[in-house]
Order: C-alpha cells, then structure tokens, then sequence
C-alpha cells in the first residue's frame, strides 16, 4: 500500500534524534489517531541550519517526519513554514487516502518549532 | 533468513494440498448442479451430502442441522439476523459481547437502528464473559445470547458450557462463532450446549468463501438469503461444490491431527510469550494466560506504534498483525483491547502472532531474536521520554 519512497524512509530515516540545544521545539499530537511527534531546530541567518525528529507513529508518520526534515533542511524560515501536508505527501510520491492524515503531524510539528523560535528571538525578525 | 515466516493464521491459513486434490475434480470434471435430476448433478449431490454427513460428525450433530453458507460472515449474519426475525413476536432483544467480530457486531448494529434492543456483556481485563451476567441480562424480550468460542485477536477462549446451562434454563436461543476455534480445539455441539454455532473453512487449511452454520433441530430461522430451495429453503444458491468438498477434507484431517496439533502449538505459544517478555521490557500480554487459543500470541509493546513494528517484521520476511489505530482503517484502536481495559494508547503497540502447520520453534526463535532490536528501535524514535511536554 505504501509507495518505495515511503518505505525507504521508514527504513532508512533521515535525521532522528534532537538537536543540541535547540532554537525551537515543536511538539505536536495527531489528535486523529494519538500519534505523537518532536521536531528540534537550529536557526542560522534567518534559516533551517539543522533540524531532527522524533515520532511514535505508523509507518507513513516515520516517513513524513523524516521527509519533512529533508525538505526544510537549509531553508528560510518563510519558506520552510509554508511546506504543507500535500507537499510532503507529494515528495514520497504519495500515501494511501487513509494514511493523508499522517502527514499533518510533520507539517504541524516543523510549523510549530518554528513559531517556538519566533516567540523566543522576537528581536530577531526583521 | 531467506525464507518467509507467516505468523498470521488467525486471519487465513494456507490451502492444504490433500484439500486441493479432493476439490480439483469438481472444478474440473464434475461440474453438474447438485440440484439438477440427471446423473452429472446426482454425483455432485452425492459429494456434498456426505461432506455435510462429516462436519455434522465431527460436531456431534445431525446432518440435517448443517446449513453451508459462503464463510465465516454469512454464518454469523445467518444465525442473528435468521433468528431475530423468524423470533420477532417473542421479543426484540439480543445479548451479545462487547469483543464480538465485525460479522457479529455489525449485524447488532443494524439491528439496533432498527428497533432491537442489544445488550453488550462486560468482559473482564482477559476478556471473558461470567455467565452470572448473562443470567442477569436475559429478559421476558431476549430471543437470542450470541458469545464467541475464541476471541481472534487476544486469543481468549469463553466459557460456553457455563453460559449454555444459563440459556437452557432460561429457553433462550444460545448462538456461538466458532471461526476460530472449529479444528483447532473440541467444538462439540451438545458438551457446548449451542443451538448455533459459525465456521469457516479457511481458518483450518480449507478453501476460502465457504463455511456452515449449525442450526439445533426445531430451531426458527428466516433465511438470509432468499432463492432457490437449497439448504431446505434455509439458503438459496447453487452449492460451491469444490468448496464444500474442501471443507470437508479439511475437517477430516482436522479430526485426526487436532489433538497433538493443538499440544504442539501451546508449547510453542508459550514459549514465544514468555520469549518476548524475557527480552523486551515493558510489555503487555493481551487475553488469558491459559484459556487461550493454542496459536495465538497477542501482545502490547509499550512505546513502539503496532504499524511500525508490522512493517519492521515485514522487513525480516514475518508476516503478522496488529489491532493499532494505524492498521485499523477507522483509526480508532481495537475494539477488543480497549473493552478489555487496555488504554488507548497501550492498545496502540499491539502485535499479534498467530501460528499453524508450518510453524517451527526455530521460526519462532527468529521472531524472539528480531524482535526485541526492533522494538529498540522504535522506543528510541519515540518522543515520549522524560521533557516530553516541557518544551526546553
Ligand atoms: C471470530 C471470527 N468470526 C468471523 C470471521 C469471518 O469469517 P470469514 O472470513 O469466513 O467471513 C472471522 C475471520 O476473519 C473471525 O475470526
Ligand atoms: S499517524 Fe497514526 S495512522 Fe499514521
């Protein structure tokens, strides 16, 4: 059911662990099936510097947190904010209908780690 | 390992060769509608008279109460919904159990929104319903009591002769599935005490989409199926005739190698559960330790999601199941294991490992040898630690 990418990940996923002394935490719980997740970052010049999970999920949450690092590893803050649950969705070469939901929590979880940092370094943004 | 190890018979058990070669001439050669007058459909008749002669034997029953239907589902919709309705002037309630199969609850359910009052037994944290409770719940209105042999998923086996002495005394209609437990353990109708019973051939290593129900002597029955007057007008439709001779092939070999089977497999069950609980921590054993289905393991492994620890054994080439809201397709945990008591979130880490003919105890010293780095694994992915909550 789930695509070679998906399984790849689950597999072999990227960036598992925390980062030390993060610049955000974000936190999330998929209220939909009770999977949980954290994702740390460090924040250099505005953008993603590092960035690692951790997640007690099925196999598409392992893959979508792991693929969400990826995507947002090195990216702007504006930018890494605005990657969406499709666009993940879309990077594993899809997930099964029942499974879209999965997604939701690495979208949430990064979105989340970013507005921690933005709460903790107000003077910061431009 | 190159090999793959199944370790899912609760769900279907491969086709025995024995099975195959008894049905392949009526799939073939033997074609003719055992309703038909002439000779080819005489033959056929013939076949699926003495299959119905053997599964009534090996249950203690009289041919005549043997209804074949296409499986397990059927079966369970049949003996509801046949003799709610044929009962409808007695009265409109119906006792059943919280850890019933879909093909038991989803009938209820209908039923219930049709003006049926259903009673849900309590279980206990094993799962077994106490017959004092069924003698509580049982009014001037109940027609039917429906309480499972064997739970599939934690392996729990009830305590049908205790509850049958209720539904005798009481003169209440007493239906079990069987599907689990119909050739794995004795499943005689009258030392149960059952005026129903459900079964399915591809749980014991026969066909698939065939099965039967035992309907008692005397016993009202609407059909579900309205046709042709096969089954006594009880089931319309042309017999599968390949599968019910595979049935009863299957239940032949059944009789013979049961017993020792069933010696063989609560070894190696034991041996597995206590495997696992010597070498992963934090772990939960589902469904009773002794009143229990030889072949099945069900077990809560704290910390790890039942998906993830399913598709890691699927990377070891081991097939297996889990009652996790991730595999469930509704996205809420098992109905069984949350009526038994176990917290959502424990019922997340659910694994069950069923087990059959083809199981060694080296196959399962691979499970115990893979397993535990697995859950490792899994626990060390997961975000539940100590600062879970209290964000740096
Ligand atoms: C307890 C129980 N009842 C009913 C069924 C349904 O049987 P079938 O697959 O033959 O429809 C199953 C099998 O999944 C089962 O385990
Ligand atoms: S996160 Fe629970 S179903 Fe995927």
């Amino acid at each position: 059911m789930y695509t070679e990418k998906v399984m790849e990940h689950f597999r072999n996923p990227r960036n598992v662990g925390e980062v030390e002394n993060p610049d955000g935490v974000g936190e999330v719980g998929n209220p939909t099936c009770g999977d949980m997740m954290r994702i740390t970052i460090k924040v250099k010049d505005d953008k993603i510097d590092d960035i690692k999970f951790k997640t007690l999920g099925c196999g598409a949450a392992i893959a979508t947190s792991s693929m969400v690092t990826e995507l947002a590893q090195g990216m702007s803050l504006e930018d890494a904010e605005k990657i969406s649950r499709q666009d993940i969705a879309d990077a594993l070469d899809g997930l099964p209908p029942q499974k879209m939901h999965c997604s939701v929590l690495a979208a949430d979880g990064l979105r989340e780690a970013i507005t921690d940092y933005r709460s903790k370094h107000p003077a910061e943004e431009g | 390992m190159e090999k793959s190890i199944y370790m899912d018979y609760a769900a279907t058990t491969p086709m025995r060769r024995e099975v195959l070669d008894a049905m392949m001439p009526y799939l073939t050669d033997e074609f003719g509608n055992p309703s038909s007058l002439y000779t080819l459909g005489r033959r056929t008749r013939g076949v699926i008279e003495e299959a119905r002669e053997r599964i009534a034997a090996f249950l203690g029953a009289d041919p005549r109460e043997i209804v074949f239907t296409s499986g397990g589902t059927e079966a369970d919709n049949f003996a509801v919904k046949g003799t709610v309705y044929a009962n409808e002037k007695k009265g409109n309630h119906i006792i059943t159990t919280p850890i019933e199969h879909h093909a038991i609850l989803a009938p209820c359910h209908y039923l219930e929104k049709r003006g049926f009052d259903v009673t849900y037994l309590p279980v206990d944290e094993y799962g077994l319903v106490d017959a004092a409770d069924v003698a509580k719940a049982i009014t001037e209105e109940t027609v039917l009591v429906s309480v499972m042999h064997a739970n599939n998923e934690i392996g729990t086996i009830e305590p049908i002769e205790e509850i049958s002495k209720v539904t005798r005394d009481k003169k209440v209609l007493f239906h079990t599935d069987a599907v689990q437990t119909f050739g794995h353990i004795p499943t005689k109708v009258d030392v149960l005490g059952v005026d129903l019973l459900s079964m399915s051939a591809h749980k014991l290593y026969g066909p698939k989409g065939v099965g039967a129900l035992y309907v008692r002597k005397g016993t009202k029955m609407v059909p579900v199926m309205h046709g042709g007057s096969q089954e006594h007008n009880r089931r319309g439709g042309t017999h599968n005739v390949a599968g019910i001779v595979g049935f009863a092939k299957a239940v032949e070999l059944a009789e013979k190698e049961m017993d020792a089977e069933a010696k063989r497999l609560i070894e190696l069950r034991d041996y597995l559960i206590a495997g696992i609980v010597e070498r992963v921590e934090d772990v939960r054993v589902n469904g009773h330790p002794s009143k229990r289905l030889p072949n099945n393991a069900s077990v809560c492994l704290n910390g790890a999601e039942g998906e993830a620890i399913l598709l890691s054994l699927d990377m070891e080439n081991i097939s297996s199941s889990s009652g996790s809201a991730c595999t469930s397709g509704t996205l809420d945990p098992s109905h069984v294991l949350l009526a038994i008591g176990v917290p959502a979130e424990v019922a997340h880490s659910s694994l069950r490992l069923t087990f059959g003919s083809t199981t060694t105890k080296a196959e399962i010293d691979y499970v115990l040898e893979v397993l535990p780095p697995i859950i490792t694994r899994l626990r060390a992915m997961s975000p539940l630690d100590a600062s879970w909550g209290k964000k740096c």
